[in-house]
């Protein structure tokens, strides 16, 4: 019997192996069932600059970007010495910083602001969402983060099996939306795949989902809002679909036609709009960029209604869009990940093309 | 036989059932919180609340654990900086000084006690030392040693067994816990969790400490100190920190401790111990000897005794960090004897999140210092119409 030299058969199974795994990071999914149909939705770009910083301060990873009513914009980033949150006026010019050193604060994810104009940010690093108030002091608390030594713990291998998930503790949340009479809703997270409702106060009620490709289930609930009858969206990133909940979690809608939701936005007003984000992969995967990036609009009920954007580092084009702002359903802010920058996109749908 | 066997089953349910009655029975307390008591400066953020004590003039003390700790490496070792801070407020809540910015042994906050003289004792966990601040704010005593470094698990430990708390350092001077690589049992974080094993060389006597949780002074000045954690017992030192005598291991024995987690003195000089995991108070003479113990308050975090002629005793059953249960404050004769409770876990004002340090020097009016909550509430107890 012939045998393979061993200096020839390992490597040649090593290259073997590497290209499956090479294959699996590189899979190219297929552009999203709605892109080809969407009408183009016209719009400008207040350009890659829009948020004036005084000298010798640097925006990172722009993870989540919201307005409050006054219209300034509460930007929450990966900022090279801690995660930090500052707070713009409507004209981009630089207010100030919330939780400077906060412990709260390690590894940002997403940042919202509520009715009364509190502001909420959920910390992936600690496991925690702190609510501010609109002065930007602390007034409520979910989750805790490790303490101090359980941080230094290695990682879990990426398929570790997470333990079961329990009431008040986070595993990596990524998001945070409320109800109409103050009900919380966080979607949580990488390691927790779940959506877990709270009341006002923070109580326990109840939660919903677990990892895997069912109806609810989620493999990375990554975004979450509601409308105004109380139902909630969560973008289930990683099965490239929205769920859509009823205020008890109960499962009501799936859209899959819309790439896979990164970041999602539904707009206030008697008429409500859903955007969903379909955006380009933050690993620089310039074959995935090519077919991803652009960002959807929806009635609730799924209709989609128009796109735009694509991935690019110019200003108009995406680098990975992480968060959304819609509180003006015509102007959109976008935190992106990749290119370090919030833009404010200005939107012309009485221009779009049938 | 049948007689007897009844009466004896009889005497043990009686036994169960006195406690749970008393507790059932317990007068509540009113009370009230001032909303937003400590004011903080601008880009100044309370963080965990674990400690909180006052002074004679009123001023209050917070040890908080915030900011992020900050780890840097070299020769193969990790060191580690800075991140718990003691705050200083005067007595309505204006912010007054930091104490200790960036000192050596502030890495995980764990409670902060002031002596008759006014000191500022803090113990850190983290750095497993005791530190003597004079009331101007200079360090003037130091009790235990910073391990040097941590060291960082080569590959993860099994999720049963958390990597050690810094403690599991070989230690620098004599006593103290032997050393413990990552696989050995890991530490009873906040909130209890399963029992475990006792790690090798708890209890084991000495000047060193293996993350100590809580200070105490007699009359003459003699230290007592709840260590803690990993080490499970009571550690007696003189004034002037000249160690004299240690007791305790882990277990479920009178004696013996389970997370001794908060400490106090009554006038006499008695030893009242908060062994939290085992849910009962425990009671020593000044010598540390048993006399009884309390076991119908629930997990004492926090025990502290009023001042004056007739001394009091409060106990916090608190709420668990990852839930919601529980949270009332007891308070007792220095007997054991209940005279009522008060509050209950939760997120909004008078409502409490894992009470962690107790400051009583006035018996009705109670600082609580909230660890999940991240504030400390000052509360009036109307115990004129309690009932």
């Amino acid at each position: 019997m012939k045998r393979w030299p061993i200096f020839i058969a390992f490597p040649a199974a090593m290259l073997f192996v590497a290209s499956l795994f090479a294959q699996e990071r590189n899979a190219v999914p297929p552009p999203a069932a709605a892109f080809a149909t969407a009408p183009e939705i016209p719009y400008d770009s207040a350009g890659a600059n829009y948020l004036k910083f005084p000298a010798g301060l640097y925006l990172g990873e722009a993870m989540g970007v919201a307005r409050n009513s006054k219209g300034q914009i509460l930007v929450f980033t990966r900022s090279g010495e801690a995660t930090r949150l500052f707070r713009f006026d409507p004209e981009g010019n630089y207010l100030g910083e919330i939780g400077q050193g906060l412990y709260g604060f390690a590894m940002a994810h997403g940042v919202r602001v509520d009715s009364q104009d509190n502001i909420w940010a959920v910390d992936e690093g600690t496991d925690m969402v702190i609510k501010f108030n609109p002065e930007g002091r602390v007034v409520m608390l979910l989750g805790r983060r490790p303490e101090f030594g359980e941080g230094l713990l290695a990682t879990p291998a990426n398929n570790a099996v997470p333990p079961p998930a329990v009431p008040y503790k986070f595993g990596r949340p990524t998001d945070i939306a409320w109800d109409a009479t103050g009900n919380i809703f966080v979607s949580d997270g990488y390691t927790n795949s779940r959506v877990v409702k709270y009341d006002k106060w923070g109580k326990f009620i109840k939660s919903v989902g677990t990892r895997g490709t069912e109806p609810s289930q989620f493999n990375t609930p990554h975004s979450i809002q509601t409308d105004a009858n109380g139902n909630v969206y969560v973008a289930d990133r990683g099965n490239r679909r929205i769920q859509v909940l009823s205020n008890d979690l109960t499962l009501r809608a799936i859209y899959d036609n819309v790439g896979s939701p990164w970041a999602v936005c539904i707009t206030p007003g008697p008429h409500q709009y859903l955007y969903s984000s379909n955006s380009n992969p933050d690993n620089n995967n310039s074959n995935v960029a090519a077919v991803t990036g652009e960002i959807y609009k929806m009635e609730l009920d799924g209709t989609v209604v128009g796109k735009f954007g694509k991935a690019g580092k110019l200003a108009k084009e995406f680098t990975t869009v992480h968060a959304m702002d819609c509180r003006n359903p015509n102007e959109i802010m976008t935190a992106e990940i990749t290119g370090w920058r919030v833009q404010k996109l200005t939107l012309h749908p009485q221009a779009s093309s049938k | 036989m049948l007689r007897f066997s009844q009466i004896l089953f009889a005497g043990v349910a009686m036994l169960f059932a006195s406690p749970l009655f008393a507790q059932l029975s317990v007068p509540e307390i009113p009370y009230d919180s001032a909303p937003n008591l400590l004011k903080l400066p601008d880009n100044l953020y309370m963080g965990e609340a674990v400690g909180v004590a006052t002074n004679s003039k009123g001023h209050i003390y917070v040890f908080t654990r915030t900011g992020s700790s900050n780890v840097t490496t070299g020769t193969n070792r990790a060191f580690v900086r800075s991140s718990s801070r003691l705050f200083e407020f005067d007595q309505t809540g204006k912010y007054v000084r930091e104490m200790g910015q960036g000192l050596y042994g502030f890495i995980f906050a764990h409670s902060v006690r002031v002596d008759p003289q006014d000191n500022i004792w803090v113990i850190d966990e983290g750095s497993n030392m005791v530190i003597k601040f004079d009331p101007d704010g200079h360090v003037i005593m130091t009790m235990g040693r910073k391990p040097e470094a941590i060291r960082v698990p080569a590959a993860p430990p099994p999720m049963a067994a958390p990597f050690p708390a810094p403690g599991g350092n070989p230690p620098a001077g004599p006593g103290g816990g032997p050393a413990r690589e990552g696989a050995g049992p890991g530490p009873v974080r906040e909130g209890g969790g399963p029992a475990r094993e006792a790690p090798t060389g708890a209890g084991a006597p000495g000047d060193n400490f293996d993350r100590p949780t809580d200070v105490a002074w007699d009359a003459t000045g003699n230290i007592f100190v709840a260590d803690g954690y990993n080490n499970s017992r009571v550690a007696k030192f003189d004034r002037d920190g000249k160690y004299i005598k240690s007791w305790g291991s882990r277990g479920t024995l009178p004696s013996q401790f389970h997370t001794v987690h908060s400490i106090a003195t009554d006038a006499k000089g008695n030893v009242y111990v908060g062994d939290r995991e085992n849910r009962r108070i425990q009671v020593f003479d000044n010598d540390g000897n048993f006399k009884s113990m309390y076991i119908n308050v629930g997990a004492p975090w926090a025990v502290c005794i009023t001042p004056g002629q007739h001394q009091y005793l409060y106990s916090s059953n608190s709420n668990g960090t990852a839930d919601m249960e529980n949270g009332e404050i007891y308070k007792m004769e220095l007997d054991g004897k209940i005279l009522g409770k008060f509050g209950t876990a939760g997120k909004q004002l008078k409502e409490f999140g894992s009470v962690h340090e107790i400051d009583c020097r006035n018996q009705n009016e109670i600082y609580v210092g909230e660890l999940t909550n991240w504030r400390v509430q000052k509360l009036t107890l109307h115990l004129e119409q309690a009932k």
